[in-house]
């Protein structure tokens, strides 16, 4: 099938203008009719409930944490993104989008990017407002900072919290509606399931976490705000608790899943020390402006890095890419260190790892220059990991950090599942291949406070408020095949813990589908996974029961969803004959290792439909326009 | 290193619950506290014991969802650090670590470590905003605002509301948690419209929750992992004072 978007047509300056007017509205008195359920409280779903309750909708908002401000969305640190041109350096609207646009490799919709580039500019506003203490300067005025993939300066900021600042702003217009009675939370709560009535998404199935009763709730709406899925390798700078089943279930419940395929590898997080963590904590990528890239040359070598004479060592970045040097963009630097480590050449416990040396900056600038610009890092690093890279370089690894695809939306975020609609990084429609940074802020913000207040209510009027509620039976049957689930689980009493099979999970995704992908690397996935799921079905062990509180079950259950999407992650990517932002098919690569696209077969978004486990997906493709851009060769020399 | 470990097990709120002993072998300094406890628990799911349930998210010291009680300190002996960011670096081979959950009459235990912070919603809740709607907002730069004031406001908004102030207090107050929120909007102009009816119901709402007062032990300030400064206790009580003016 080919998929329409419904972007409007016309000039592209006007779009989202013109669709806004012609979308229908609610009359205010009938708004408190419609039940709407928001599932994630992070910056998309925050600031999307507090929203809609604020419009008089009857809001009903999940979320796993005991808090709504605890989500994910809180750990970014660097800023958001706004085209609003305060430092005169020639940003527009259309810079921005252009930047996205570029910086996503000519992969994502133009209407949705435009849109977003057009409403930076009101989140700063509404933060603001809600009194987000963003950085400022001595006039009082906003402060910018400069940040990768743009020539402008357009980042706002709250020093190294700009996440949890903009979190705070959506949480507290959460409460002031909790307090109105606009909005009801239900903390401690995951999502199970999506319960679709006739085609239709009319409800979801929770567990309540801390009494373990399985919840029916209806809602004439559905909005998932539940966040990315790169916790599939293991290793990853997401949140424990963060996963793919909410929207796995929506999938297998008929959405379609877009562009699985595109994760983004950060290339400077602190490396693993041992097995036993799989969580990685990022370090800015502004290091990279003064550091330098070098792991031995000698395969093996153990010694200290201060034990290594200059000749010893390979800078490989500035060997490899000569003009861009140890600035180098995200994927080429990812990928370079991998292959050091891979060739036996890496640093640290593990041999995963690289340096990333500041002394010729400290020789040239002296300790404290690099002290005033980096002094928090160097103090987390040190916190992390007892070294002081002041006297010793930083050993960095790529971790996973991000994930572009997601459930696939049309311009009003509505998935092809009527009544179902997705935000955030949940959904597919604006980084394309790859995410610039400080951008995932911003569309977080910019689906919550900006689009899906208008584009529910389109939808909205097309359905009879309540029509269907939770004494439906598919609300029963949903309910049951959760607790048939939860019971499964807790019946198998295996040998082998939750953890271990996330770990060997972990292990098989990041080594054949992570910063590398191969037609044979992707064709071993897909023998390993279905292996590793059947066993996990056999073997896994989960003690205490389904009426208690019982992490090891929430943990099993999110790994089984896991083993299902991971087996999807690696189809999409084997499907993708061409190279493009994140996703690196070693087999579309030019002479000097760069990405390679293939506009001519590939310039479209995948959408996959799930027909039962064990057959086949059905793939659908929305064809990408550009009408706006040039398609251009995203050239890093 | 090795290290023996007394854990509070305590199955559900009416459960009385009890230190239980455990031994963690092997443990590397460069684990995280949480990781330690990782493996502990992966040992007691092979014994079939019920594993240690316990608070955690993001593991970077941002989320504010871990909350122990270590050798009697919250987040334990690390100054400025969460759980998650504490080492094993800080303790010592053959080393005796006593773990609990925050404790507080208005924190009622769900589970082992884990305890119900919805208290500190509802403090929230009673007032932690500026009533702003969505959209129809002027311009970011139409409302100056001194770099002083600015990063004042954010020296308050810092905190994570892990609530390590009230586990630390002799006398169970959540009064730096809610005057970092009533400080950060006091001095910024679109916080100052409602600063009164704000440190009004905050402070109200903390007291109907069962938290207790200040009564100047400074405890909440060395416990917290931001670092949040007791002085905005002072500024809430002046706020509160200005506000019966």
């Amino acid at each position: 099938m080919i998929l329409d978007g419904k972007c409007p047509t016309g000039p592209i300056e006007t779009s989202w203008d013109r669709h806004r007017f012609n979308l229908k509205l609610v009359n205010p008195a009938n708004k408190r009719k419609y039940k709407i359920l928001m599932v994630g409280t992070g910056l998309a779903g925050g600031a999307g409930a507090a929203s809609l309750g604020e419009l008089g909708y009857d809001v009903h908002a999940f979320c796993y944490q005991d808090s709504a401000r605890r989500a994910h969305s809180i750990a970014a640190q660097g800023g958001i993104n706004a085209a609003k041109n305060y430092p005169n350096d020639g940003d527009s609207i259309y810079r921005l989008f252009y930047d996205t646009i570029k910086g996503g490799d000519f992969r994502a919709r133009e209407a949705d990017v435009w849109r977003l580039a057009q409403v930076s500019n009101n989140i700063i506003d509404q933060c603001v407002a809600q009194g987000v203490p963003f950085a400022r300067d001595y006039s009082g005025y906003l402060d910018n900072r400069s940040f990768g993939g743009a020539q402008v300066s357009r980042t706002f900021y709250a020093r190294g919290q700009t996440g949890q600042q903009l979190l705070l702003g959506a949480y507290s217009a959460l409460n002031r509606q909790v307090k109105t009675g606009g909005v009801k939370l239900f903390p401690r709560r995951e999502m199970l399931d999506l319960v679709v009535v006739d085609g239709i998404a009319r409800g979801i199935t929770v567990r309540n976490l801390i009494t373990g009763e399985v919840e029916s709730h209806w809602g004439d709406a559905v909005i998932l705000a539940t966040g990315g899925y790169v916790n599939v390798f293991y290793l990853s700078t997401n949140a424990m608790g963060c996963s793919v089943t909410a929207a796995w279930k929506a999938a297998k419940k008929g959405a379609f899943f877009a562009n699985p395929c595109y994760t983004q590898i950060h290339p400077t997080c602190i490396p693993q020390s041992g097995d036993h963590q799989s969580k990685l904590t990022l370090m800015s990528e502004s290091l990279r402006n003064d550091g330098r890239c070098w792991s031995p040359k000698k395969q093996g070598d153990t010694r200290k890095a201060g034990e290594i004479p200059e000749g010893e060592r390979d800078y490989y970045l500035e060997r490899k890419y000569p003009s861009f040097g140890n600035l180098a963009p995200r994927d080429i630097a990812s990928r370079a260190a991998k292959e050091q480590c891979d060739d036996n050449r890496g640093v640290g416990p593990g041999g995963r790892g690289v340096f990333l040396d500041f002394a010729d900056s400290i020789g040239r600038v002296g300790e404290d220059t690099i002290r005033e610009r980096y002094g928090n890092l160097f103090d987390m690093y040190e916190k992390i990991t007892d070294e002081n890279a002041y006297k010793q370089p930083m050993r960095i690894y790529p971790a996973p950090h991000y994930s572009m695809g997601g459930l696939w939306v049309d311009y009003n975020c509505m998935s092809n599942v009527p009544g179902l609609f997705v935000l955030g990084e949940a959904n597919f429609s604006v980084h394309g291949a790859n995410r610039l940074g400080a951008s995932a802020l911003m569309q977080g913000l910019a689906d919550g406070y900006f689009v899906i207040p208008y584009t529910v209510a389109g939808y909205l009027t097309t359905v009879k408020p309540g029509q269907y509620k939770d004494d439906h039976a598919e609300f029963k049957k949903s309910r049951e095949d959760v607790e048939g689930t939860a019971k499964k689980l807790l019946g198998i009493n295996g040998k082998k813990t939750p953890a271990e099979f996330n770990r060997e999970m972990g292990k098989i995704m990041w080594n054949n589908v992570g910063m590398a992908r191969s037609e044979a690397s992707l064709k071993e996935t897909l023998r390993e996974i279905p292996k590793l799921r059947e066993e996990f079905w056999q073997n896994v062990k989960v003690t205490g029961s389904g009426k208690e509180l019982n992490q090891q079950l929430e943990n099993a259950g999110r790994i089984a969803d896991f083993l299902e999407f991971a087996e999807l992650l690696a189809k999409d990517a084997l499907h993708r004959e061409e190279s493009c932002g994140g996703h690196f098919r070693v087999e579309h690569q030019t002479d000097d290792g760069e990405a390679m696209r293939d506009d001519e077969n590939f310039c479209y978004a995948a959408a996959w439909e799930f027909k039962g486990l064990n057959k086949e997906y059905e793939l659908h493709k929305e064809p990408l326009k550009f009408d706006n851009v040039h398609l251009a060769v995203r050239s890093y020399k | 290193m090795d290290l023996t470990l007394f854990v509070w097990r305590q199955k559900n709120a009416q459960d009385k619950g009890k230190l239980e002993r455990y031994e963690a072998k092997h443990v590397s300094p460069d684990q995280s506290f949480l990781e330690m406890l990782d493996e502990v628990n992966e040992d007691l799911i092979k014994k079939g014991v019920d594993p240690i349930a316990f608070d955690h998210d993001c593991r970077e010291g941002i989320c504010g969802m871990c909350s122990q009680v270590i050798n009697g300190r919250p987040h334990g002996p690390q100054e400025e650090t969460t759980v998650c960011q504490l080492h094993m670096r800080q303790f010592k081979d053959g080393e005796t670590i006593y773990i609990e959950p925050w404790r507080a009459r208005a924190f009622p235990i769900h589970k082992d470590l884990i305890v119900d912070r919805e208290a500190l919603e509802k403090i929230q809740q009673s007032g932690g905003y500026v009533s702003c709607h969505t959209g129809g907002i002027p311009d970011g730069n139409a409302l100056p605002i001194g770099k002083i004031e600015a990063d004042y406001s954010m020296d308050a908004a810092a905190c994570i509301g892990c609530g390590a102030c009230v586990a630390s207090c002799p006398n169970s107050s959540a009064m730096l948690f809610t005057g970092a929120k009533v400080s950060q909007f006091a001095v910024l102009p679109q916080g100052k419209i409602e600063a009164k009816r704000r440190v009004q119901a905050m402070t109200e709402e903390a007291q109907s929750c069962g938290f207790g007062n200040c009564t100047n032990h400074y405890e909440c300030e060395a416990a917290c992992p931001k670092g949040i400064n007791v002085k905005f206790i002072a500024k809430m009580n002046r706020e509160y004072i200005k506000s019966l003016i």
